[in-house]
C-alpha cells in the first residue's frame, strides 16, 4: 500500500515538506510573492519585460462598473474573466463565443449577462482571493488555442507547465483537460498530465489520477505521438520569468496561441508535485544537477544547459512508455 | 549560525527548560505528575466536654503551631452558642470559647485538616535553645533527692552524651520491671512521668521541652495526646516518646502543644475533659492544589495559573489544551498529509466536541453543515453579494442550532443543548467554503477536506479530552515549551508524508 520512502528518496522524488522547506522556503523570497499571486501585476511586469502574455482588455474594480458590463463587452466575442488574486483556477470564466444575448462557455453551457455579472461580483467581493480580500476582475482576450492540441483536450484549455529552478527549466508537462476535469487543467480534478522531454518537447508518459494512461480518455488519441511546437521558445519564455520575478522555484503556465505562439498565462510560486509522476522522474535529481551550475548565466545558456542535461531518451533509470 | 543549528538549539533549549521545570515541580515541590495520585489528609479533631453549672464558662485550649513536614490545610470550629476567638499568648496560639450561664453537659469541637508533606524531614532548627533555668531538686523530699541523684549518677555512667543519657533515662522509666529508685520516684514525687523526667533532665542541665501531639495514623477515636520530650544536644532536637524512647522524625508526629501551659483550661464548669479523634482520607492532589495551600510554598507556583481566580483558571483549562490540538493538526498535516479545510478549524471543532461529547457533536456538525449547504445552494441561486450571503448563512446556522436545541430539549436529549458552543461564524464560513469547493472542484474535494477536518478534529478531541493531557496541560503549563519544541522540530521535517508514500507508489513499481 505504501511505497518504501528510501526507494523514493533514491529516485529523488520531491515531497511536499522538502519542497516547502528546501525549495520554496529557501529560494522564494516572500516579498516577491504578490507579483505572482496578483495576476494583474504579473501581466504588467511581464509585458514590460517583453514577455508574451494574453492581452488585457479591461479591469473591473468596483461593483458599480457592473451596470455598464453590457457596453463593456460590446463587440467582444470570446473573452476570459479571472480574479486577479485567485488560485488554482478558481473563479475563471471562459467565454468562447456569443449567440445573441447568450454567452457560451467552453463546455457549451449558456450564460446570461447576469450570470457573468454575478461571477464578477463574487470576484470583487474576494470570494476567490486568499483570505477573502477584495479583488479585481481581469477581462482578457481569449487565447485562440493552437489546434495542435485539439486532439488531446476535451472542452478546455490545454496548458504547458514548466517548473524552473534557479531560472533553469527543470521539468515540463502538458496538462490536458478531460470530461472528468470539467474542461479544467487541474490534475487532481482528473485532467491528464503528460510529461514532456525537456530536450525535445516530446511526450514521455501520461498520467491521470496518478495512474499511467496511454490515450486521452475522451478523444482516444495516443499521447506518444504528441510533440510540442515552438519548444525552445517555450523554455526560453519560462526561463526568462526568473529575471522578472526573482523566484528561484517557479511554475510557469504557458499556452499556445494560434497566431501569437507561446504566451504566459500564469505564474505559480508553489507548483505541485504531480509533474514528477507525469515525467516518471524525481525532481530532486534534476535540481541537484542545476545546483552544480553558476548563478550568472543568461536565459539562452540556461535553456541550452537544461536541454542538454535533461534528455529523457538518454536517461538511464527511466522507463520509456513507447517501449511498453 | 546555520538555520538547522538554530532550530536544534532552540528545540533543545525549549525542551530542556520545559522538562527542567517539570522536574523541579515533581521532584522538589512534590506536585504529582499523574492526575490520579492521591495524598492522605488527616482530620484531627479535638472534643472538649464539660458540665455547666449555671455560670459563665471560659474554655481555653492550646492550638497547634505551624510545623515542618506537616501542612495545616484548614481549621473548623463547631461550638453552638459559644463565642469563639483565637488569641496569641507567650506560649503560643490558644482557642477561647466563652458563654454566659451554661447549664448541663456541653461539647465543643475543633478540627484541623493536615497533610503530610512528601520528602525528608530535616530536624528542626534550634528555635529556642534559650537559657533554661537549671532545676534544683530541693522542693522534693530529701529521700527522693538522694534517690534521684543516685539514679542520675548511675545513668550518667551508662551513657555517653545527651541523647544516650535521655534514652537510658526513658528506658529506665518505661521498663516493665522498673528499678526500685524509679518506682519510688514515680510513687512518691506526686508528679506525672513527663514532669518528673522533665525535672530530672533539666537538673542535668539539658535543654528540653515538653510536647504533646498525635501520631497521624488511620482512624482512631477518643485518644489522648501523646506526651513527648524534645531534647536539644547543642546541634539537633530529638523527640522522645515517654514509653517507646527515640522517635524518628518522619513518623508523622503532629505536635499539638509545646511548653508548660495546660492543654485546656476550663473555668466555670466541671468534669471538663478533652479527647482527640483521627480520620484519614485519600484526597486527589488536584483538590490540594485547588486549596492553594501548596501555592504558598514556592515562588514558581506563586507565579502560576493557580493564583488566578477560579473562573479564569477554568478558561485556561481550555486554552491550554489548544496547543495539544494544534500538535495533532501539525502531525496529521505534515507527517500524515491529511487535508483539512482551514488550518485550525479542526481544533475549534474539537473544542466544540468537548462541550457536546463526541457522538452528539459529530452528528450535530454533520447535520448543521449539511443543512447549511442545502440552504446555501438556494441562496446562491438568489444571486446575493458574498458578504450578505455569508451573513445569511450564519443567521440560518443560528436558527438551525436554536431549533435543534428546542427540539432536543423536548425530546429530552441534553447533549444537544450545548450546541451553542459551536462557533457559529466558523460554521457559517465552513459551509460557505465547502459550498464553493463543491461548485469549483466537485463533491469529492468537499468530502476529502470535510472528512479530513473531521478526522483531525476527532483525533484532537481524543487528545484534548484525555484526563492525563488536561491534567498536565494545566498543572505543568511549562510543557507547552516542549510542545513548541516538537512543533518547531516537525516544522523542519523535510521527509515524505504518509500520503505521499501512497501517492508516489506508482513511481517505484
Amino acid at each position: 500500500m505504501f511505497a518504501n520512502p528510501f526507494k523514493l528518496k533514491k529516485l529523488g522524488i520531491l515531497g511536499m515538506n522538502k519542497r516547502n522547506i528546501h525549495y520554496i522556503g529557501a529560494h522564494n523570497d516572500r516579498k516577491y510573492y504578490p507579483l505572482v499571486d496578483n495576476k494583474l501585476k504579473t501581466k504588467i511586469v511581464a509585458q514590460n519585460a517583453g514577455i508574451a502574455v494574453p492581452k488585457l482588455i479591461k479591469t473591473i474594480e468596483r461593483q458599480s462598473q457592473l451596470r455598464h458590463l453590457k457596453e463593456m463587452l460590446e463587440g467582444i466575442d470570446g473573452f476570459v474573466l479571472k480574479p486577479s488574486q485567485g488560485s488554482g483556477g478558481k473563479g475563471i470564466l471562459v467565454i468562447v463565443k456569443r449567440e445573441g444575448d447568450e454567452f457560451i462557455k467552453a463546455n457549451g453551457q449558456r450564460l446570461a449577462l447576469r450570470d457573468i455579472q454575478r461571477d464578477i461580483s463574487n470576484i470583487l467581493s474576494g470570494l476567490y482571493s486568499l483570505g477573502g480580500k477584495p479583488d479585481v476582475a481581469m477581462l482578457e482576450t481569449l487565447v485562440e488555442f493552437d489546434p495542435i492540441f485539439d486532439r488531446y483536450s476535451y472542452e478546455g484549455v490545454p496548458d504547458i507547465r514548466v517548473i524552473t529552478y534557479r531560472g533553469y527549466p527543470a521539468m515540463a508537462m502538458l496538462r490536458c483537460s478531460t470530461r472528468e476535469s470539467d474542461g479544467k487543467a487541474n490534475l487532481h480534478q482528473g485532467a491528464v498530465g503528460v510529461g514532456l522531454d525537456i530536450a525535445t518537447g516530446k511526450a514521455l508518459f501520461a498520467v491521470q489520477h496518478g495512474r499511467p494512461v496511454t490515450h486521452h480518455p475522451d478523444t482516444g488519441y495516443d499521447f506518444s505521438e504528441l510533440e510540442i511546437p515552438h519548444w525552445e521558445k517555450i523554455l526560453s519564455l519560462a526561463a526568462s520569468c526568473y529575471e522578472v520575478t526573482h523566484l528561484g522555484y517557479l511554475g510557469v503556465d504557458i499556452v499556445l496561441d494560434k497566431h501569437l505562439g507561446p504566451l504566459i498565462l500564469e505564474l505559480n510560486a508553489r507548483p505541485g508535485l504531480a509533474i514528477q509522476i507525469a515525467n516518471r522522474t524525481g525532481a530532486v535529481k534534476r535540481y541537484d544537477v542545476i545546483d552544480t551550475q553558476q548563478a550568472n548565466l543568461d536565459v539562452t545558456q540556461r535553456v541550452k544547459f537544461s536541454m542538454e542535461h535533461f534528455n529523457m531518451q538518454e536517461g538511464e533509470d527511466q522507463i520509456i512508455m513507447r517501449e511498453k | 549560525m546555520s538555520r538547522r543549528f538554530q532550530v536544534r538549539l532552540i528545540t533543545f533549549a525549549l525542551a530542556f527548560t520545559g522538562f527542567f521545570i517539570v522536574w523541579y515541580k515533581v521532584g522538589v515541590l512534590g506536585i504529582p505528575f499523574l492526575p490520579h495520585e492521591k495524598r492522605s489528609v488527616y482530620t484531627v479533631g479535638a472534643e472538649i466536654s464539660f458540665v455547666g453549672q449555671k455560670k459563665s464558662v471560659l474554655v481555653s485550649m492550646a492550638l497547634p503551631e505551624p510545623q515542618e513536614g506537616i501542612q495545616i490545610l484548614s481549621e473548623d470550629v463547631a461550638s453552638s452558642g459559644f463565642g469563639y476567638a483565637e488569641g496569641e499568648t507567650v506560649n503560643g496560639k490558644r482557642a477561647e470559647w466563652s458563654k454566659r450561664n451554661v447549664v448541663g453537659p456541653q461539647m465543643l469541637y475543633y478540627s484541623l485538616e493536615v497533610l503530610i508533606e512528601p520528602g525528608e524531614h530535616k530536624p528542626k532548627p534550634p528555635i529556642v535553645p534559650s537559657e533554661q533555668e537549671t532545676e534544683t531538686l530541693s522542693d522534693l523530699p530529701n529521700m527522693l533527692q538522694d534517690t534521684a541523684k543516685n539514679l542520675l549518677h548511675d545513668i550518667r555512667s551508662r551513657s555517653a552524651d545527651t541523647h544516650s543519657f535521655t534514652a537510658q533515662l526513658i528506658k529506665d522509666f518505661s521498663a516493665k520491671e522498673p528499678s526500685q529508685a524509679v518506682k519510688i520516684l514515680l510513687a512518691q514525687s506526686g508528679e506525672s512521668k513527663i514532669d518528673l523526667l522533665y525535672r530530672l533532665l533539666r537538673y542535668r542541665k539539658i535543654t528540653v521541652r515538653k510536647i504533646h501531639g498525635l501520631y497521624l495514623e488511620s482512624a482512631r477515636r477518643n485518644i489522648a495526646l501523646t506526651p513527648m520530650l524534645d531534647v536539644y544536644d547543642g546541634k539537633d532536637w530529638q523527640l522522645y516518646d515517654l514509653n517507646k524512647g527515640k522517635v524518628v522524625r518522619d513518623k508523622n508526629f503532629f505536635v499539638w502543644q509545646q511548653g508548660d501551659n495546660a492543654l485546656i483550661e476550663v473555668t466555670g464548669a466541671k468534669k471538663s475533659n478533652i479527647s482527640f479523634s483521627l480520620n484519614e482520607r485519600q484526597v486527589p492532589v488536584q483538590y490540594l492544589l485547588d486549596k492553594k495551600e501548596l501555592v504558598k510554598k514556592a515562588a514558581i507556583l506563586d507565579f502560576s495559573l493557580f493564583t488566578l481566580p477560579i473562573s479564569e483558571q477554568n478558561t485556561y483549562r481550555h486554552i491550554l489544551l489548544v496547543p495539544f490540538g494544534a500538535l495533532v493538526v501539525v502531525l496529521l498535516r505534515i507527517m500524515v498529509g491529511l487535508r483539512t479545510s482551514g488550518t485550525f478549524m479542526p481544533v475549534l471543532i474539537a473544542l466544540a466536541f468537548m462541550e457536546t461529547t463526541l457522538s452528539a457533536g459529530l452528528i450535530m456538525f454533520i447535520m448543521i453543515v449539511g443543512m447549511g449547504l442545502i440552504i446555501r445552494s438556494y441562496l446562491s441561486s438568489l444571486n446575493l453579494l458574498l458578504v450578505a450571503r455569508i451573513s445569511a448563512v450564519m443567521i440560518v446556522v443560528i436558527l438551525i442550532m436554536s431549533f435543534m436545541s428546542i427540539l432536543s430539549f423536548k425530546l429530552g436529549i441534553k447533549e444537544v443543548l450545548t450546541v451553542t458552543f459551536f462557533p457559529m461564524i466558523i460554521l457559517a464560513w465552513t459551509i460557505e467554503r465547502m459550498s464553493i469547493l463543491w461548485e469549483e472542484e466537485g463533491a469529492r474535494e468537499v468530502f476529502i477536506q470535510g472528512g479530513g477536518s473531521l478526522i483531525v478534529a476527532v483525533f484532537a478531541y481524543f487528545v484534548m479530552s484525555d484526563p492525563f493531557v488536561s491534567h498536565i496541560a494545566f498543572n505543568f503549563p511549562e510543557l507547552l515549551l516542549v510542545v513548541l519544541a516538537v512543533i518547531i522540530m516537525i516544522g523542519r521535517y523535510s521527509g515524505y508524508r504518509l500520503s505521499e508514500l501512497m501517492r508516489f507508489r506508482s513511481m517505484v513499481e
